[in-house]
């Protein structure tokens, strides 16, 4: 009846995870209640939960990522107490719980914060950039988010039923085979990786589509703004890529579940094929995470420079070089798994040439600020530090594609420290950047500044405190994955490093607390105007919050910066251009598709770890049948009325027009002629 | 096997020699962050290849800080002097392009790379850990199996071997062949010489001289499951007299190591303390590799709960 489920699972034993999972427990029973007594039900229901807006689809994933980022962020607490107190000593967490802990840490961080993270600001930006009322396909975006949940949901479940993958947070075979992992912690690993990353996958082809295909009137590829071309990018990478991480997780299952062969030992297994596979994937994914962000930072520090980005069209060719080469790079890996000298060689210098692109990147951001008029507002912080940060980052990745440096440094403390450089610095300090410059368009007020310079400066100092003295460890010849140390000398860095999470712990806390206080002061920091930043593309061209069909008319675009023109238009020929004809919008009805889908995935696969036979069954023809039953809906679309856009659009012009009069007025005051 | 005294060495546990050796160098922790104490790392190298690893690593540093620092610089420099409140700063917002610029931008990384390109070509190939070391000496042979969680050397010359203590004459080049029983490690000495994989089925090889005598840390860098963080040993590195005395103290006192032998020893088993057999079975290493010995087996399979470990019965 219930396969390999019972009593057992459960880890009394271990009081951590279950004294966590209370906790958490009681806080989500607590919410569930409160918005029970309160009568948000209908509210959450028909407005967020079977939703297809992209804007509220994205704010629910940069939710999600915001959540397992503080899941990660746990993980990463206990880690750094474990080592510090277990030089020359057991600490505190017994290996077989030490290891979930830094399995699930990286898949976490990586699948369920990253991922989500950049998935949910594309989600929310690019079709305000691009000028349309939605993505291509707004069903399968909710469908999208609603898997990725599922995952999110299992790899949590791991914690209090049954265990967590004891691999590392790429299940290397045949550390992964049945014979080595016979426990379900690799099963809900590969599940969870599985269900999400079927939301991973037709999220890219959503975003590919919507971007190729579905962009405002004169809205050529050459006049987009930057982040929908590293968007672009982004998602071709994931079509491409993530295939490969299904096609090899699923070879996985076929011999954990079959018994086959693919990366045993034995029987013509090959576990080197493995490793090949899930870095021919494993490199993109970096790039898929980091080129989004690359795209953020060019907009923030075009905006807060108050100049066009610089060489707009050499970062274009920077962006797509970047993408190619990803695709060329992924044995250096695994230098040290003894392939010849001319292996090494190719693909360390292939590795070394991309950084080719990023370094024109940097330039190029360098020389957007030249010249401009810099604001040190929270994003352009993030970005100053990235630009600092990630140049170091990348100078330690370029070196460790160097094999005879990588020869002594792989898997070494060097290593982690050179990725979570780039992780953090990069693609975390980009979300954060992207996050607070586009807060005020998906809440209609800003976030608070004051709060937010006090959480960067404590993440970036907690951030350098702890990975500076991690890069030492690496040279000192500290490997990865030690539950305990045997040499006394590292145990005054590891304590710095539990020194440094704690400040990193404040910055968190300060980011909570920017959020509150903000939401206290909401009508203060107010955005009246949809344009708080002075911004240049067409996001800022509709109000804050935009309406669900984003512009009451679609925007003519006539050049680089579409929103700057409008704007400069205004400006010099004093007033706004003639009320257009407004028209009814059609868009596209709401769905519980995705959530009923996502509901049956994660039965589906809960019931796949434990073997639950006819459960799976259950859960898999009701899911298919969720879509069946969605693709013969009636219909599909409703129509907001004229009377309706061209009120919205009349007020929004209003309140332009009292913006154009005041900006007259300041220039006046400042050129008297 | 398990809990015998190491015959030459005593009974010194793994990690004692390193420690005391930090104390000495390190006396306060000040000093240590200030001076940069250099203990068990790559940075203080032993021998030829985590030397020349060393310098190679070093001139990549240095060719990529040249254009990394005047960037850094760069970037806070313009940052604050483009501040939206200095009044001495030019505001040129149509400033957006220059094929000048653009030139530079493209051509500084690309020189970079190809100048780092030159460095990994060659580096690669005078590197490459199957490169043998080029001296009048002829190299030890030494077979290498990492094991759940334990590694095991065998000297076939010598016919002896060791587990968990790798003990090497200085000075003359050691020449390693190394395999897995079961899931992969990797190989590792950060003073002497470079990381390999170790893998069932397969068999990597790698060159090594120790030039100094001395103890030095060792371990597996590649995460093998429970057992995996007591997976470091002590590699000695001794005068060629003292080796030899070693080895046949070692043949004098040491029980066999056959293939039943073997297959016990390769269970899983935890912090297993340094020990030797005197008498090897010949061709024991190709039997691992060639899978005529099976693989080793894992964990066994528990009612699916968190506790299908080896738990600490060791």
């Amino acid at each position: 009846m219930f396969g390999k489920l019972s009593l057992d699972a459960i880890p009394f034993s271990q009081p951590i995870p279950l004294v966590a999972a209370a906790v958490i427990g009681v806080l989500l029973l607590g919410v569930l209640a409160w918005i029970t007594k309160k009568g948000h039900w209908p509210y959450l229901w028909h407005e967020w939960i079977t939703s297809v807006d992209h804007k509220r689809i994205g704010v629910m994933y940069i939710l999600l990522a915001l959540v397992m980022l503080i899941r990660g962020f746990s993980d990463a607490i206990l880690m750094r107490t474990q080592q510090a107190m277990a030089v020359n000593a057991p600490g505190y967490l017994p290996p077989e719980h030490y290891d979930q802990i830094f399995s699930a840490h990286g898949a976490i961080m990586i699948f369920f914060g990253a991922m989500p993270f950049v998935i949910g600001l594309m989600n929310f930006v690019v079709p305000l950039q691009l000028g349309v009322r939605d993505v291509a396909f707004p069903t399968l975006n909710s469908t999208s988010f609603w898997l990725t949940a599922s995952g999110a949901l299992l790899v949590n479940v791991s914690l209090v039923i049954g265990e967590f993958a004891r691999t590392g947070w790429l299940p290397y075979a045949p550390l992964s085979e049945k014979v080595y992992s016979p426990g379900v912690g690799v099963d809900y690993y590969l599940w969870a990786i599985q269900i999400s990353g079927i939301g991973t996958l037709m999220s890219g082809i959503n975003l590919v589509t919507t971007i190729l295909k579905v962009r405002a009137p004169g809205m050529s590829y050459l006049r987009m703004p930057m982040f929908c071309w590293t968007s672009l990018a982004s998602n071709l990478l994931i079509v491409a890529a993530f295939p490969i991480l299904t096609a090899t997780l699923a070879m996985l299952t076929l011999d954990r579940y079959m018994g086959f062969h693919f990366f045993t030992n034995d029987a013509g297994g090959n576990p080197m094929l493995f490793v090949n596979l899930i870095w021919a994937w494993g490199h993109p994914e970096v790039y898929i995470l980091v080129l989004p962000a690359f795209g953020v930072f060019s907009e923030v520090i075009s905006t807060f420079s108050s100049k066009p980005l610089f060489g707009y069209r050499s970062m274009v060719a920077a962006t797509l070089f970047i993408t190619l080469v990803s695709f060329t790079v992924w044995l250096h890996h695994f230098f040290t798994m003894g392939a010849g000298a001319n292996v090494n060689a190719a693909f360390g210098i292939a590795t070394s040439i991309i950084a080719v692109g990023t370094g024109v990147k940097v330039y190029n951001w360098l020389f957007t600020m030249y010249g401009g008029k810099v604001r040190f507002t929270t994003p352009m912080l993030w970005s100053i530090a990235f630009m600092v940060t990630f140049v170091v980052g990348g100078m330690t990745g370029v070196l460790l594609a160097v094999p005879p440096a990588d020869f002594m440094l792989h898997n070494s403390l060097f290593l982690v420290a050179h990725f979570h450089n780039v992780i953090i610095g990069g693609v975390l300090f980009g979300a954060f950047a992207g996050m607070t410059f586009w807060f005020p368009k998906a809440f209609g007020f800003r976030l608070h500044e004051g709060w937010g310079h006090v959480a960067f400066w404590l993440s970036l100092a907690g951030f350098l405190i702890v990975f500076t003295p991690m890069y030492w460890l690496g040279l000192e010849g500290m490997t990865r994955r030690l539950q305990h140390v045997n040499v006394a000398g590292w145990a005054p860095f590891l304590w710095i490093m539990l020194f440094g999470v704690g400040i990193m712990g404040l910055g968190v806390l300060a980011q909570i607390m920017q959020l509150l206080v903000s939401i206290r002061d909401r009508d203060q920091l107010r955005d009246e105007t949809g344009d708080p930043w002075d911004g240049r593309s067409l996001e800022w061209a509709t109000t804050s919050p935009p309406p669900s069909f984003n512009f009451a008319v679609l925007p003519d675009v006539r050049g680089e910066e579409a929103y700057w023109t409008i704007k400069q238009r205004a400006i010099e020929a004093q007033g706004l251009v003639e009320e257009p004809e407004y028209e009814p919008i059609e868009m596209p009805r709401n769905s519980a598709t995705g959530v009923v889908t996502a509901f049956f995935a994660s039965f589906t696969g809960f019931a796949l770890i434990w073997e639950i036979w006819w459960l799976v069954g259950v859960g898999l023809l009701a899911a298919y049948g969720t879509f069946v039953w969605f693709a013969w809906r009636k219909e599909d679309e409703y129509e907001i009325p004229v009377e309706e856009v061209a009120a919205y659009d009349r007020e929004r012009r209003k309140v332009r027009a009292a913006w154009l009069l005041r900006e007259q007025g300041a220039r006046a005051g400042e050129q008297p002629a | 096997m398990n809990g015998r005294q190491d015959v030459l060495l005593g009974p010194t546990m793994i990690g004692d020699a390193f420690r005391s050796r930090l104390r000495r160098a390190c006396a306060a922790t000040v000093p240590l962050l200030l001076s940069g104490c250099v203990g068990t790392g790559v940075l203080n190298p032993h021998g030829p290849i985590a030397g020349q690893n060393r310098t190679i690593l070093f001139n990549s540093l240095a060719i990529m800080l040249a254009i990394v620092v005047p960037t850094i610089l760069a970037t806070l420099v313009f940052a604050w002097w483009y501040r939206a409140g200095n009044d001495k700063a030019t505001y040129r917002p149509e400033f957006t392009f220059s094929g000048r610029i653009e030139l530079l931008v493209w051509s500084i990384p690309i020189l970079t790379i190809l100048f780092l390109g030159g460095v990994i070509w060659v580096g690669s190939h005078q590197l490459d850990p199957a490169r043998p070391i080029e001296s009048n000496q002829k190299a030890l042979e030494v077979e290498v199996v990492s094991t759940d969680w334990k590694w095991l050397f065998i000297y076939p010359e010598q016919g002896i071997a060791t587990v968990n203590r790798l003990v090497v004459p200085v000075g003359r080049p050691v020449h390693f062949r190394l395999t897995s029983s079961s899931v992969m490690n990797v190989f590792f000495v950060p003073q002497l010489v470079s990381q390999i994989y170790t893998m069932n089925g397969m068999a990597t090889q790698l060159n090594m001289r120790a030039d100094t005598p001395g103890r030095y840390y060792s371990t597996s860098a590649h995460y093998s499951g429970d057992g995996f963080s007591d997976m470091n040993f002590a590699t000695d590195a001794v005068p060629a007299a003292q080796f030899e005395g070693w080895v046949a103290q070692a043949r004098a006192r040491g029980r066999l190591l056959d293939r039943p032998a073997y297959e016990k020893f390769a269970q899983q088993s935890q912090k297993v303390p340094p020990g030797f057999w005197g008498q090897v079975q010949p061709g024991l290493f190709d039997a691992v590799v060639r899978q005529e010995i099976k693989p080793a087996a894992g964990p066994q399979e528990g009612r699916g709960g968190p506790r299908v470990s080896p738990g600490d019965e060791s």
